[in-house]
């Protein structure tokens, strides 16, 4: 696979601060790839490092084989969708999807077209004549990607594009955007702070934390087998055990993650005191206190749910315990 | 409780407030139709149109008038290119000294004209910079382009930055971005700041003074003719004149900049 954009040694300082330290990502052509971190992890850093609003303090980026130092954003063949998307509000529907193609010079009736065009593709057909001020958030987020979309990058960055949306629409635009990614065959980029988003959308997912990216990969090996702590904690809320509760158990001294699916009551295992116990309509939430480190428990529809206050065991099998760095 | 209707006395004291401010300039206007020309008497003896006539004949009033439309006009374009980027400057980066490069810019029309004038004619004295036509202009431009730019500054800063990354995005260069997303953004902005720099480099007396030569703008012509009693209603046909070409600007100012409250990247 060839690469689509590629990070070498990246950083980037303001003043004493790391936004970005010395990240190496490699983003494979046809790709969708998700950027996730808390705020402040440096995620949206480096998408404005591939635009091209951002220049790295040191090291290279590559973009399609090319170097992009002191590429201006004008010059680069990819596009962007904003988080707020940043609509032009002195222009109408259609002339915002059309921007692109008027810089480049194309023909009015051609450009108008292929707007109009875009515009069916995210099934806003019908109101290019409007202006963004009279559409929903997410109607306007379509205009954003049909914008961005009609001037054919080869790769596609999407800085938070679902945030401001509700959760059902959210959902609804996650899978649309799947699907657009399939037809289309074009990278994308995609930053986001919602783990689940990140694990449901993406072929690969990077994660970022204090401007370092902690693990890539594919979202099963970033749910199941985390590298660090952080990781763990961040995607989905596993168990992180400590590395004596862990030495204990495998005889390695390292962290150790357990799903909170992977749990359950036991007639014998480990001693539990029952702390608050949470129904959340699919399955029951427990936390529970085992020798001072704190878990949590997902019970199943129709399992016995234990009582706050009560002392249970708790067990998990063998191969659910996902050592660190093993 | 509050009641509706104002008192009687309140009603009363507004009027006579608003009378005081706005009949004297009613005066100016009866008195350019006066048949009296020595002295200012009331009740006007009788009403004539002989004065439009006589002011269109001069050659002064003429000179007057096209020297305050040149320097106002000139002013107002100087005022426009500088505080449009001085205030881009101010808006959209930050650098060393921002606020006081700020403060600098706003100080000309916080400072009494005297002063600028002052300051100004010594200044062209020091440089041995002769007066003319161009002094006049750079005497205005000082305070109009603080015109401009309070006004193009509060727009910019409404204008969220994400457009212009979006128009580099879509493949626009810094010219094409102003061309096609900043100016139409700021342009009713740049349009009432422009009128009203004109409307007050038009009826400017105090720097004027300090920075003309022999020349005589509108208004240092109008005080001469007061000193030098000559034709008196003529100067009341001119300051009508004028009432007239500095308040359809600042009318037209004022509905432009009505209602655009909400422009460029308000609501997500």
């Amino acid at each position: 696979m060839t690469s689509a954009i590629r990070f070498s040694g990246v950083s980037r300082h303001y003043g004493d601060v790391k936004a970005v330290d010395r990240v190496d990502i490699d983003i494979a052509e046809g790709e969708f790839f998700a950027m996730l971190g808390p705020s402040g992890s440096g995620k949206t850093t480096c998408l404005r490092l591939i635009a091209g609003f951002e220049r790295p303090t040191a090291g290279d980026i590559e973009i399609f084989g090319q170097v992009v130092q002191g590429t201006p954003p004008y010059k680069r063949n990819v596009n962007t969708v904003f988080q707020d998307y940043a609509l032009f509000p002195h222009l109408n529907v259609r002339d915002n999807v059309a921007y692109g193609l008027m810089i480049a010079g194309q023909m009015k009736a051609t450009r108008q077209k292929a707007a109009d065009e875009a515009l069916e593709m995210v099934a806003l057909g019908g109101y290019g004549d409007r202006k963004p001020s009279a559409l929903s958030g997410g109607q306007r987020q379509r205009v954003a990607l049909a914008r961005a979309l009609v001037n054919k990058p080869k790769a596609l960055l999407l800085d938070e594009p679902l945030g401001a949306l509700d959760l059902k629409l959210r959902e609804q635009m996650q899978e649309e955007l799947k699907v657009l990614q399939r037809n289309l065959g074009i990278t994308f980029v995609f930053v986001t702070h919602d783990q689940s988003e990140a694990l449901s959308m993406a072929d690969r997912v990077a994660v970022f934390n204090d401007g370092k990216i902690i693990q890539v990969g594919t979202p099963e090996a970033i749910y199941y087998r985390p590298e660090q702590p952080f990781v763990a904690d961040f995607v989905g809320s596993s168990n992180v055990l400590p590395p004596e509760f862990v030495a204990k158990l495998t005889g390695t001294k390292a962290h150790g993650a357990v799903r909170p699916e992977a749990v359950s009551l036991a007639a014998q295992g480990h001693a539990a005191q029952v702390k608050t116990v949470s129904f959340l309509g699919t399955a029951t939430r427990v936390s529970l206190d085992v020798a001072g480190t704190p878990m949590t428990m997902l019970l199943p529809k129709g399992a016995v749910i234990p009582k706050s206050g009560e002392t249970v065991h708790v067990d998990w099998a063998a191969d659910d315990l996902h050592v660190m760095g093993a | 409780m509050h009641s509706d209707r104002a008192r009687l006395g309140l009603k009363i004291a507004a009027g006579f407030g608003l009378a005081f401010m706005h009949l004297p300039i009613l005066l100016i206007f009866v008195y350019a139709f006066t048949t009296e020309d020595k002295s200012y008497q009331w009740p006007p003896p009788g009403f004539t149109l002989k004065w439009f006539a006589v002011t269109w004949g001069r050659t002064d009033v003429w000179e007057a008038l096209s020297l305050s439309l040149k320097v106002a006009s000139i002013s107002t374009v100087i005022a426009l290119i500088l505080g449009t980027l001085c205030a881009a400057a101010v808006s959209r980066t930050k650098f060393f000294g921002r606020e006081v490069i700020s403060l600098l810019v706003i100080l000309p029309i916080a400072l009494p004209g005297i002063i600028t004038g002052i300051s100004l004619r010594s200044a062209f004295n020091l440089a041995d910079i002769p007066f003319s036509f161009w002094t006049i202009v750079l005497g205005h431009a000082t305070f109009c382009v603080v015109v401009v730019y309070n006004n193009a500054v509060a727009r910019f800063r409404r204008v969220s930055g994400s457009l212009v990354e979006a128009s580099m995005d879509l493949g626009a260069n810094s010219f094409q971005t102003f061309r096609y997303v900043i100016l139409p953004n700021i342009s009713t902005a740049l349009l009432a700041g422009g009128m009203l720099a004109f409307a007050l480099s038009f009826d400017e007396v105090i720097v004027t003074t300090f920075t003309a030569g022999q020349q005589q703008t509108l208004p240092i012509w109008m005080l001469e003719e007061l000193v030098r009693p000559r034709e008196r209603p003529v100067t009341n046909v001119v300051a009508m004149v004028v009432v007239l070409v500095t308040f359809l600007p600042i009318l037209a100012a004022y509905y432009l900049t009505r209602g655009t409250d909400t422009v460029a990247g308000q609501g997500k």
